[in-house]
């Protein structure tokens, strides 16, 4: 499977097809903007050399390599953040970074506020306490103009893969391209087939959305979510109900992608197994606050009961299996008890 | 003692949330109005939403007003012929079909299907999450979803209104003059003298307009403010129908008793 | 579908439109009985116009040679003022009479003249001298009853 890199006319790396052939200069305009992953020559960068090292109850297969993140940019920044709707909170907090060139996890169990998170960092919430910056800049002071240009920085997977169901598959990788940019016809055409071959889809480019399966769907918005060339891409339970083919092929996608684009991965995320064998950095929440971080194999080091209830999955812990009394079920069982003769 | 107190109570929320609904509609139609300069800039997508609206009510419309101009060529016949005046049968259908029954019928049918039809789409894109990645990808929805559709409901109203009032007059025809036998001669003319341009064709078409406008803004804040669930959807669906023609029939009234007073 | 042909297909649906809308204006309305010949105005006064409105027609022997344009009232001489566009082809002696007549037994009104026979016509801004009010029914009945009365004497 062909991943296109990148190379900007500045750059005096070779680009190289993973066959090892040499593909003619493509040169892409860099968007416009003003700092680009480019800035790095490839040959500085060290390769990642484990593919799918399977997570194996405590330890990894194979040792793997700690990837030297330049420490230039952090593109996501939350400093004790608080959130939650209304008058409820959900978290409270967390503090958390993501960086150029880093996969970072964001897992937890259901329902602790991962998705909240999630909303906080392209600003459809804003935070009730503490700062969500997001290149360099805190988020919670943009609106309008600026904060478009910011979300036409970010690409954003959401978890059903909100495809547009009125346009078929390339019309949909299409739309960012059309909406936000001027570029002819043709080039549309070039750059949308591009994506959709970095996913494995160029083929599909004609069906409806209706006639694709849900793992192809989450490929086509992750063709969708890169076709601008985010420097933060966020994804929404990425693995969530695929086959194992499809997680393997995922989990592949989001660490080429990372590598090759330079940009900062943003995973939320509850399963371990992809995950750990991916990112660089794993951030757990429960509970209503962050309850660990660091890397996949500090963390299935840890001894903290709720990261060892989570990772090893005991039905039992610090997430009670009991849903707990509360006041409205003892009205309702005495309601009930009353009613029968 | 509480009975009535509660009763009160609820009525007083009941109202105020009408109200605050009202205050919503409003503002979401003023945000559709004021983002229109789309519409012009990005014509395709009009041209498309025409085409859906439009277009695929054509079929229902040209029935009914076939059927409609039966009915009241038929109807009209056995009164008119009580009083000898069967030849005013052309300016009976004509008057009816342009000053009322064209843009009324018109519009009814229109909300019960392009009006559900837009809310039911709306209602699904907000379901699967469509319209909050819109927002993140930095589109506006609203310019991109809603003001097409808008200008399309408002385009294809009065088109749809005028083409039931010409098949209804065609069909009043067919029945009074082919079936019946009424000298065709007379039931022109008189028909000619009795519909004024201005005053009847002219007042219809504003009439579709107005109705084609209020349509289609309830249905696209039904669709907008209906909850993601299956039953969240036909709730909305359901109140697109209701609402619609409940306020096509009052507007109709508050224009015909300024129109033709 | 392509763009084309929706394009193509909602041209056509707004021709539809377009020529529904014709037709009903010049078929079903009296589109075809505007015209934009030029036209003079004549004026005349009435002690009762009865249920005269603008835009009636102007008949001489049941043709329709122009329409009303204006009524109002001389608070003067108390007595309504009706303006009348008739069509520059048309002329009559300046001693013509005008009356509102009622078309069928109780259908609309409309103002008849009857030309007279003087050389000068009527020009822009003539007053009409000879002029027959609308007949009102009461007064019609009343007048009736008390000359019937009175030949019982």
């Amino acid at each position: 499977m062909p991943l296109w890199m990148w190379q900007a006319a500045a750059c005096n790396a070779e680009s190289v097809s993973q066959r090892g052939q040499a593909i003619k200069g493509y040169a892409f305009s860099c968007s416009g903007r003003a700092t680009h992953p480019c800035d790095q020559p490839r040959a500085k960068r060290r390769p990642r050399e484990r593919r799918h090292a399977r997570y194996n109850g405590g330890e990894f297969i194979d040792s793997k390599p700690m990837t030297t993140v330049p420490s230039s940019d952090t593109i996501l920044q939350f400093a004790d953040v608080a959130l939650g709707y209304g008058d409820h909170t959900v978290l409270s907090g967390i503090s958390l970074e993501a960086r150029k060139g880093q996969v970072v996890a964001l897992m937890g169990g259901s329902g602790s506020g991962k998705t909240t998170l999630l909303r906080a960092a392209t600003a459809q919430i804003l935070a009730q306490k503490g700062r969500v910056a997001a290149f360099g800049q805190d988020i919670a002071q943009m609106e309008g103009e600026a904060l478009r240009q910011l979300r036409q920085r970010m690409g954003v997977l959401f978890q059903q893969g909100a495809l547009f169901t009125d346009l078929n598959v390339f019309e949909n990788v299409a739309f960012p391209l059309r909406e936000h940019t001027r570029i002819s016809e043709s080039q549309i055409y070039e750059r949308v087939l591009e994506k959709l071959d970095a996913v494995g889809l160029k083929a599909a480019a004609h069906l409806r959305i209706s006639e694709i399966s849900g793992g192809m769907a989450r490929r086509v918005a992750l063709a969708r979510a890169i076709v601008l060339e985010p420097e933060l891409i966020l994804y929404d339970e990425p693995f969530a109900g695929l086959d194992p083919i499809s997680l393997g092929i995922t989990a592949r996608l989001i660490r080429d992608l990372t590598d090759k684009l330079g940009c900062a991965s943003v995973l939320i995320t509850h399963d371990v197994n992809e995950s750990f064998a991916i990112a660089d950095q794993v951030y757990m929440v429960g509970q209503g606050k962050l309850i660990a971080q660091g890397s996949p194999t500090e963390l299935s080091a840890s001894q903290n009961p709720y990261v060892r209830q989570f990772l090893d999955g005991q039905p039992d812990g610090p997430i009670a299996f009991h849903y707990p009394v509360s006041p409205a079920f003892t009205t309702w069982l005495e309601q009930r008890k009353g009613r029968r003769p | 003692m509480t009975t009535p107190f509660k009763a009160i109570s609820s009525l007083g929320s009941r109202v105020r949330s009408g109200v605050s609904n009202l205050g919503a509609f409003m503002r979401l139609a003023g945000a559709i109005l004021v983002r229109s300069g789309t519409a012009i800039r990005r014509a395709r997508l009009v041209s498309q939403q025409v085409h859906f609206i439009g277009n695929h009510s054509l079929l229902i419309i040209a029935v009914s007003g076939l059927f409609v101009g039966f009915v009241l060529g038929l109807q009209g016949y056995y009164t008119l012929s009580r009083y000898g005046s069967e030849e005013a049968l052309g300016m009976l259908v004509a008057l009816s079909l342009t000053r009322e029954l064209g843009p009324v019928v018109t519009a009814l049918l229109f909300a019960g299907r392009a009006g559900t039809s837009l809310t039911a789409e709306i209602g699904l894109m907000k379901a699967g999450e469509q319209l909050a990645a819109m927002e993140v990808m930095a589109v506006d929805p609203i310019r991109r979803v809603l003001v097409p559709r808008f200008w399309g409901g408002v385009i294809a109203m009065p088109v749809l209104a005028a083409v039931f009032s010409m098949v209804g007059v065609i069909g009043g025809w067919v029945v009074g003059v082919l079936l019946i036998g009424i000298d065709p001669g007379a039931f022109w003319s008189q028909m000619q003298e009795g519909v004024d341009v201005i005053n009847d064709v002219l007042n219809g078409f504003i009439k579709s307009v107005v109705f084609g406008i209020a349509v289609t803004l309830v249905a696209l804040h039904a669709g907008w403010t209906a909850r993601a669930t299956p039953e969240g959807v036909s709730r909305a669906t359901t109140r697109t129908v209701v609402v619609s023609s409940l306020l096509v029939l009052g507007l109709d009234f508050v224009m015909t008793a300024l129109m033709f007073s | 579908m392509t763009r084309e042909k929706t394009d193509f297909w909602v041209g056509l649906f707004v021709l539809l439109g377009a020529i529904a809308l014709v037709f009903l204006a010049l078929r079903a309305g009296n589109m075809s009985s505007f015209s934009f010949a030029p036209t003079y105005q004549v004026q005349a006064h009435f002690d009762n116009l009865g249920g005269l409105k603008v835009r009636a027609p102007v008949k001489s022997s049941g043709v329709v040679v122009g329409r009303v344009s204006g009524i109002s009232f001389d608070n003067e001489r108390f007595q309504a003022i009706v303006t009348l566009d008739l069509e520059s082809k048309y002329e009559f002696p300046a001693d013509s009479s005008i009356s509102i007549l009622t078309s069928g037994l109780l259908g609309e009104q409309y103002i008849g003249i009857t030309p007279g026979g003087e050389a000068k016509m009527l020009t822009q801004g003539s007053t009409v001298q000879y002029t027959q009010s609308a007949v009102v029914l009461e007064e019609l009945i009343s007048k009736f009853l008390y000359s019937s009365a009175g030949s019982q004497d």
